[in-house]
């Protein structure tokens, strides 16, 4: 019969554990885990993305419900445990009993709440886990003013979190600079101004007196005197461990649960490990030390020799666009000597601690590329005496040959830790190329290496192109030559760090090329347009010319004018317009175009603003035949005539374009409507098509016509008109938000799969109103006619030549 | 010595942007930069006779709109994998008013 593990705690290191264990001994024990959380094992370390915008909780949970269930872990989340019975060997939660062979406590720890009045006010919060973080996001931040309490690793995260999502913060620290424990002043100071150009307020030495307010926080009051307003305050200043249930079963807690080095408490059938632990009067707070108890505790359980000897880590600041590197001690001290490297230009410092020719500290600021260089030497306690004089420089200026990072990747065993997020060692990955994963893709995919945080990539690749033999794997390609930054990673980037015009983008991100290229400035463009409608001013200069000037060129320089026909219908009105407008500036061919309106093409430039007014002035507006959004929607005839026609096909069509007109999205967006099966309007082969029937409307979504033709995919059916438009145009927001530049929504949707768009849209019915939302704001904006701004008094000239020197010359 | 002819303000013409100059040697494309400078190329590009006036112009440099060649606006030479010259001709901006060679008001340069 299995022996039966009790866990309490569904954390990073009680999930590592279980991982090692179950890996080692998928069938030594009968598993029950509880967890006062309502979900299992995320990754803490990811929730300042979580909180600022970058990620959400689905993308940082560590083990999903079918891990669980494949390893037959019995969960019990939600039921936070009561007592533990040490006499019976039993635990009880809220809900009941569970009898134990192995008990594993990893309770964690609280955050620490300072105790001054008013620390009880709601909107007084904590960050530690989900919960807070939702509070925090709930809160509605944006354009509030938030009070952090606490300028350590914890609360920088908050308050650059809070920050991100628009709040107004202010960081009270008590010491005299920021994340003391792990920063020297001079370090210190220049994070402090890092954050203070990033707008968050820094008030060091400041030491927390109350919290004011009446039915809620108000404001921050120091002993100084200083009151800083609140609507929102978070207490980051410190953790301390859970140790409730340790203590009230007697086992030997001192400021945490004492542990030898087995893992194992007073009771012998007892284990802890994580921040609740003390071994050999020490706490842990950060995840690799937990993460090496994780592996010493499964080994313990099975009756392995292990032994748990904790080392130094080094830190890293998860904050976008600071890039500071900790480790060891730096305290000044007899026998001890500094080298330190200044530019203030750039913002970087560099200070290396040395005591006895051998390195004891590292920190740097601003540029941090050799940090795990000097790292590695303090941890094996190289003799430096020999390089002392350009040791600073880093790696690249030791002489000799440049240093292989093939042979430094060939030389870790495979035991070594890659991507500490996920815990994937180099063995896993070299076994994972074997078995034929040789992307980062399909490595993020089937490893999780380098997939949460992404610190890693670099590493996970080059052990990847060990594994391939030396086959160097590119860095994912940056979007073009101007930056290394992917696609992806720009727009995340513009988010988080309320980047809102192109310069600020291309300084922040430190792009390449002055003013950029004809490849990266219109995806710039949209993806701000996209992310900021009303604050965003479209740069008509990042434009291609036919955006730009609402017009196609053709390749005699002229161009072609399309006035849009809603759903195709037109009207003799209309089409004497089109002729008058035809005649009157000579157009050479008039041409019925395949999205059923008309296309007069051969106009000359300084001719389009007139051709516009006088379109404009039949009710007529742009077509929009050029651009990178919303082209046509093609509608057949419907019941209204149609004897086969089931629903109002043409009405919805022109409802659709009503809404949709005028919208930018990452390629063109072509929508089609049919009456019936028999699909005249061939939407199945569109962006996004309706197909009706008796009992309504069916949605697909994915098809192309162009240089890949492919059928559309069924999204949704609904009996309701007014779900389809819905439905619609929040697929339309989703594809502007998460698309690519230049991906047509069957290639987004290839990348994101069917499956997420439909829980997205047709499942989640409030994120789906949420999309909806979010578009009708930015049509808000964007649903006018570009021919009726481009053509007024002011703007016609500037269609034609700015001068004539041949009429000059003539006279 | 080459004379100045005033064709119009800076401010014509867009930042990042370009208006085109009709002259007795052809069209002219006159291009602005983010910093203000000013640029003088022969308004066709020699790949296809593409207006260069309509592309998209970055740092010194200007991409065709037809099929992306990028031209070097200092020298008039295409960059990259790219073989072709594009005319430059003498500008200057004086008191925020643009000049350009007077060549270009003769019938065909000599």
């Amino acid at each position: 019969m299995k022996k039966k593990l009790v866990v309490i705690g569904a954390g990073m290191a009680s999930g590592r554990m279980l991982e090692q264990l179950f890996d080692a001994a998928p069938d030594a024990y009968e598993v029950t885990l509880f967890n006062g959380e309502p979900r299992g094992n995320y990754n803490r370390l990811m929730l300042s993305p979580v909180l600022s915008g970058e990620k959400t909780y689905e993308d940082i949970v560590t083990h999903d419900d079918d891990w669980y269930a494949a390893n037959g872990v019995d969960c019990r989340f939600g039921e936070p445990v009561v007592k533990i019975d040490r006499k019976n060997r039993i635990v009880y939660s809220n809900k009941g009993g569970a009898p134990y062979d192995a008990l594993v406590i990893a309770t964690g720890s609280a955050p620490f709440i300072i105790p001054v009045v008013g620390k009880e006010l709601p909107g007084v919060v904590t960050y530690r886990d989900l919960e807070d973080t939702h509070a925090m996001i709930d809160a509605g931040v944006a354009g509030k003013d938030a009070v952090v309490i606490g300028g350590g690793l914890l609360g920088l995260e908050a308050a650059a979190g809070m920050a991100a999502r628009g709040a107004k913060v202010t960081v009270i620290h008590l010491m005299g600079h920021l994340m003391e424990r792990q920063l020297d002043p001079a370090a210190g100071y220049l994070l402090q101004k890092d954050l203070e150009k990033r707008g968050i307020k820094v008030h060091c030495k400041g030491a927390t007196k109350a919290i004011l307010g009446t039915d809620r926080a108000e404001a921050v009051l120091l002993e100084d005197g200083t009151v800083y307003p609140a609507d929102l305050v978070c207490m980051a200043v410190g953790i301390r461990p859970e140790t409730r249930l340790a203590n009230d079963a007697h086992l030997e807690v001192e400021r945490g649960i004492v542990v030898d080095d087995a893992m194992r408490t007073s009771d012998p059938h007892i284990f802890a490990l994580g921040e609740c632990v003390e071994h050999r009067k020490q706490l842990f707070g950060l995840v690799a030390p937990l993460y090496d108890q994780a592996k010493v505790l499964a080994k313990t359980l099975l009756d392995e020799a292990a032994e748990f000897v904790p080392v130094q880590t080094a830190t890293k600041l998860k904050v976008t666009g600071c890039d500071l590197f900790s480790a060891g001690d730096f305290a000044e001290g007899e026998g001890r000597e500094d080298i330190v490297f200044r530019d203030p230009g750039r913002g970087i410092y560099k200070r290396l601690v040395l005591q006895d020719d051998r390195i004891i500290g590292v920190v740097m600021y601003g540029e941090t590329g050799d940090g795990n260089w000097f790292y590695g030497m303090m941890k094996e306690g190289t003799d430096i005496s020999e390089m002392r004089e350009t040791l600073i420089f880093g790696p690249a200026f030791q002489g000799g040959s440049k240093l292989d990072p093939m042979a430094a990747v060939a030389a870790l065993p495979p035991e070594a830790e890659i991507c500490g997020c996920n815990g994937v060692s180099k063995g896993t990955i070299m076994a994972a190329v074997a078995g034929g994963a040789c992307t980062l893709d399909q490595m993020r995919a089937c490893t999780k290496a380098s997939a949460s945080c992404g610190t890693c990539t670099g590493l996970v690749q080059q052990v990847m192109a060990f594994a391939m033999g030396g086959e160097v794997q590119e860095a994912p390609a940056g979007m073009c030559k101007c930056t290394d930054h992917t696609h992806e990673d720009v727009r995340r980037l513009i988010k988080t760090m309320a980047l809102k015009s192109i310069p600020a983008v291309m300084q922040e991100l430190g792009w390449k090329t002055v003013g950029g290229c004809h490849s990266c400035r219109p995806a710039l463009n949209y993806y701000l347009l996209a992310e900021y409608p009303l604050e965003y001013k479209d740069d008509r200069q990042s434009r291609f010319v036919n955006e730009r000037n609402h017009a196609n060129i053709q390749k005699d320089g002229t161009y072609s004018v399309v006035p849009r026909m809603w759903g195709g219908v037109t009207t003799p009105d209309e089409l004497r317009a089109i002729a008058d407008a035809a005649d009157k500036y000579n157009v050479p061919m008039v041409k019925v175009t395949g999205g059923q309106r008309i296309d007069l093409l051969g106009v000359k430039k300084e001719d389009l603003p007139h051709m516009w007014a006088d379109l404009n002035a039949a009710g007529m507006v742009s077509g929009a035949a050029y651009s990178k959004g919303l082209r046509t929607v093609k509608t057949c005839v419907g019941k209204e005539f149609c004897r086969v026609g089931t629903q109002d096909s043409t009405g919805l069509g022109i409802k659709l374009e009503k809404l949709m007109w005028g919208s930018w999205t990452p390629h063109k967006l072509k929508l089609g409507v049919s009456g019936c099966p028999r699909n005249c309007a061939e939407a199945t082969c569109k962006d996004i098509g309706v197909v009706c029937v008796d009992s309504g409307y069916n949605i697909s979504i994915g098809g192309a016509a162009g240089m890949e033709v492919k059928e559309t995919e069924h999204l949704a059916s609904t009996p309701s008109e007014e779900e389809t438009i819905q439905i619609i145009l929040a697929v339309t927001q989703l594809y502007r938000e998460n698309g690519k530049y230049l991906d047509r929504l069957w290639k987004w949707m290839s990348k994101v799969g069917l499956d997420w768009i439909k829980a997205q849209v047709v499942d989640d019915l409030e994120n789906r109103m949420a999309l909806v939302e979010r578009f009708e704001i930015s049509q808000s904006v964007y649903r006018t006619d570009p021919w009726a701004e481009l053509s007024t008094p002011a703007e016609t000239p500037k269609w034609g030549p700015l001068a004539d020197l041949t009429l000059e010359a003539a006279e | 010595m080459t004379t100045f002819v005033d064709i119009g303000a800076l401010s014509d013409v867009p930042q990042q942007g370009a208006r085109v100059v009709k002259t007795m040697q052809g069209c002219v494309a006159v291009f602005r930069t983010s910093d203000d400078r000013v640029f003088a190329l022969e308004d066709r590009c020699p790949h296809k006779g593409g207006p260069l006036s309509e592309g998209i112009v970055h740092g010194d440099r200007v991409t065709c709109p037809l099929h992306n060649w990028v031209f070097d606006m200092n020298s008039g030479e295409a960059q990259g994998a790219d073989e072709g010259m594009v005319r430059t001709y003498p500008i200057r901006v004086e008191n925020g008013r643009i000049l350009i060679s007077a060549e270009l008001m003769a019938r065909k340069a000599a």
